[in-house]
């Protein structure tokens, strides 16, 4: 990995965060920006760029960075191309947990991460102990399908956990279901911000484990990985930042499955590259899809999901014919 | 050297040990073959090797590691494995591949250094997979592949080398100069366990021979003497015969047609 690609990566990055804090209802400069960054400048553009872009592009940042990272983390556990945490039920159980952790009025911007992480740790489990019961060794198609259900289910505990909600928290959460980062803030993204760093930087430790675990699990162990612990810390760190991103920004989808993809064709093929490749690149990718929501249908926004999805579906389809 | 001692496997819903109190012994200094028809256990004596299988009774040591308690990755500067089956999920340059061999002696941080891209690539050119090492590993055949992954293996360093069926995908000369370079290996002091179905081939590298049936040994010693047909015939439950290879003078097994 030559420095001139890590280059071009960043560069993509801050093209995406200058779009992110430029476009908008009242579209801002690219001088005026920077200018408004660094406080200086027009009081209205300072107020603007700092106070609602530069949240949603920190917010938006975030959820790309965890997600790619968690997405090419489980994909090499995993051994599987198709492995991302929205498909495989991750998301949708830390979405369970942080439900319920509002439900009983625990919306602490420090505790929210962690019922979501509860949720999504119990999600991996079942989703793992489905796979193996269905087919022993776990099959790539077989552990989708598994997400794919308790995905569904998570979804359905939602509904009923909110059944007896307003109509104003329906709404909300339907809304958050889909992803957003229209509600970021600083108090918020702080903690995220620490979960995902603490995360990340623990995933990127253990990202030798993961290249030998890619190979399998009985070339692993004999490249001196204990397996199952290895897997089973790779697992949960990945749920953690899934869990982040979800407490944060909702249900955003397809981003792990896509972006790992995009950094190893790009010619990153360590984990440990990929995994900080996958989050600059995660971090561009949604905060570029959160500029997409709320500029193509102005006044009114799409939901962030919406838009990774109809980015990665497509995606999907082509990976999962070259997989099969 | 490793020493198996009255180690017993049992898999999780299996009705019978899959090892049943096996006992041997591979020396340093030559190839020890471990044979056996299909299902004797071959390939759970790998598997335990690496920890990847525990052991319900008896013991498995590498070296100076119990493998029941070694720290693993110190283990794996000892003892490296070619398993049966291995397939990149995601292709690396084999070059990146053949360095993973390398990861043992490095914790979490600390960096490869030229030290070890000059084991990897003395490894590589010793099992003859120097000039593929800019290739992809999806794009290799499943000879040159092979080759690959022994230079993994060797990269690793260590002292000890386990095999599982290290003939597969090989055509007769890669097959004969693999044999030879483990030949070679183990003259210098290594220690070689193989795991193989072709009891022909081992018969004319290995100078012993472990043979397996039902998770016990059955037979064990030179060739000579695990290479006959009142030894073989029971285990194989199928009618043979022993001669002798008129041009190297080793034994080989000629199975029949059915009576």
């Amino acid at each position: 990995m030559t420095n001139a690609r890590w280059w071009l990566l960043l560069a993509v990055l801050a093209v995406a965060c200058v779009a992110g804090l430029a476009i908008g209802p009242v579209p801002i400069g690219v001088v005026d920006v920077l200018r408004a960054l660094t406080g200086s400048g027009d009081a209205q553009a300072v107020a603007i760029v700092r106070d609602l872009r530069l949240t949603r592009v920190c917010l938006a940042a975030i959820t790309g960075a965890g997600l790619g990272m968690s997405g090419a983390a489980l994909q090499g556990t995993l051994r599987n191309a198709l492995a991302e945490p929205y498909l495989l039920g991750v998301s949708g159980g830390a979405a369970v947990g942080a439900v319920l952790a509002v439900v009983a009025g625990l919306t602490a911007a420090v505790a929210l991460p962690v019922a979501a992480f509860s949720g999504a740790a119990a999600a991996v489990a079942l989703v793992l102990v489905i796979a193996r019961v269905a087919s022993g060794r776990a099959d790539p198609r077989v552990l989708l399908m598994a997400g794919v259900v308790v995905g569904a289910f998570a979804n359905a505990a939602i509904m009923v956990l909110l059944a007896g909600a307003g109509e104003g928290t329906v709404r909300n959460a339907l809304w958050w279901m889909m992803g957003s980062v229209a509600g970021a803030e600083w108090a918020t993204i702080r903690w995220l911000a620490l979960y995902a760093i603490a995360a990340g930087i623990l995933l990127v430790a253990v990202a030798r484990d993961i290249d030998l675990l890619a190979l399998g699990e009985d070339a692993a162990a004999g490249l001196g990985v204990r397996v199952s612990n290895a897997t089973r810390r790779v697992f949960l760190l990945s749920a953690l930042l899934a869990a982040v991103t979800v407490a944060g920004a909702g249900l955003v989808g397809f981003v792990g499955l896509v972006v790992p993809a995009l950094a190893r064709a790009f010619g990153i093929r360590r984990a440990r590259e990929l995994l900080v490749a996958s989050a600059v690149l995660g971090a561009a990718l949604v905060v570029g899809a959160d500029v997409v929501a709320r500029t193509v249908r102005a006044p009114a926004e799409l939901p962030l999901g919406a838009v990774t999805a109809l980015i990665g579906v497509p995606f999907f389809l082509v990976r999962l014919r070259r997989a099969a | 050297m490793i020493t198996i001692a009255n180690a017993v496997v049992r898999y999780r819903g299996a009705p019978v040990n899959a090892l049943d109190g096996a006992s041997f012994e591979a020396q340093p200094g030559c190839i020890t073959a471990v044979v056996g028809p299909n299902g004797s256990g071959k390939s759970t004596v790998v598997r335990a090797l690496i920890g990847q299988v525990a052991l319900a009774a008896g013991s498995a040591r590498v070296g100076a590691f119990d493998v029941a308690t070694a720290d693993r990755r110190a283990m794996a500067r000892t003892l490296a494995v070619v398993t049966q089956r291995e397939e990149p999920t995601f292709p690396l340059a084999a070059r990146e591949y053949v360095m993973l061999g390398r990861y043992p002696h490095h914790g979490a941080w600390s960096a490869l250094g030229p030290a070890d891209t000059a084991v990897a690539e003395a490894a590589a050119a010793r099992a003859g997979a120097a000039e593929l090492m800019d290739r992809r590993t999806d794009e290799l055949s499943g000879g040159e592949w092979q080759r690959v992954r022994l230079a993994r293996a060797l990269a690793q360093g260590g002292e000890v080398l386990v095999l599982d069926e290290p003939g597969t995908f090989l055509d007769v000369a890669h097959e004969m100069a693999a044999f030879g370079l483990l030949e070679e290996l183990a003259r210098e002091g290594r220690t070689i366990l193989l795991v193989s179905h072709q009891l022909n081939l081992v018969a004319r590298f290995a100078a012993h021979i472990v043979l397996l049936h039902r998770g016990r040994v059955a037979a064990a010693g030179a060739p000579a003497d695990v290479m006959r047909g009142d030894v073989l015939e029971p285990v194989y439950e199928w009618p043979l015969v022993v001669a002798r290879d008129p041009a190297v003078g080793a034994p080989v097994l000629i199975p029949l047609k059915r009576r």
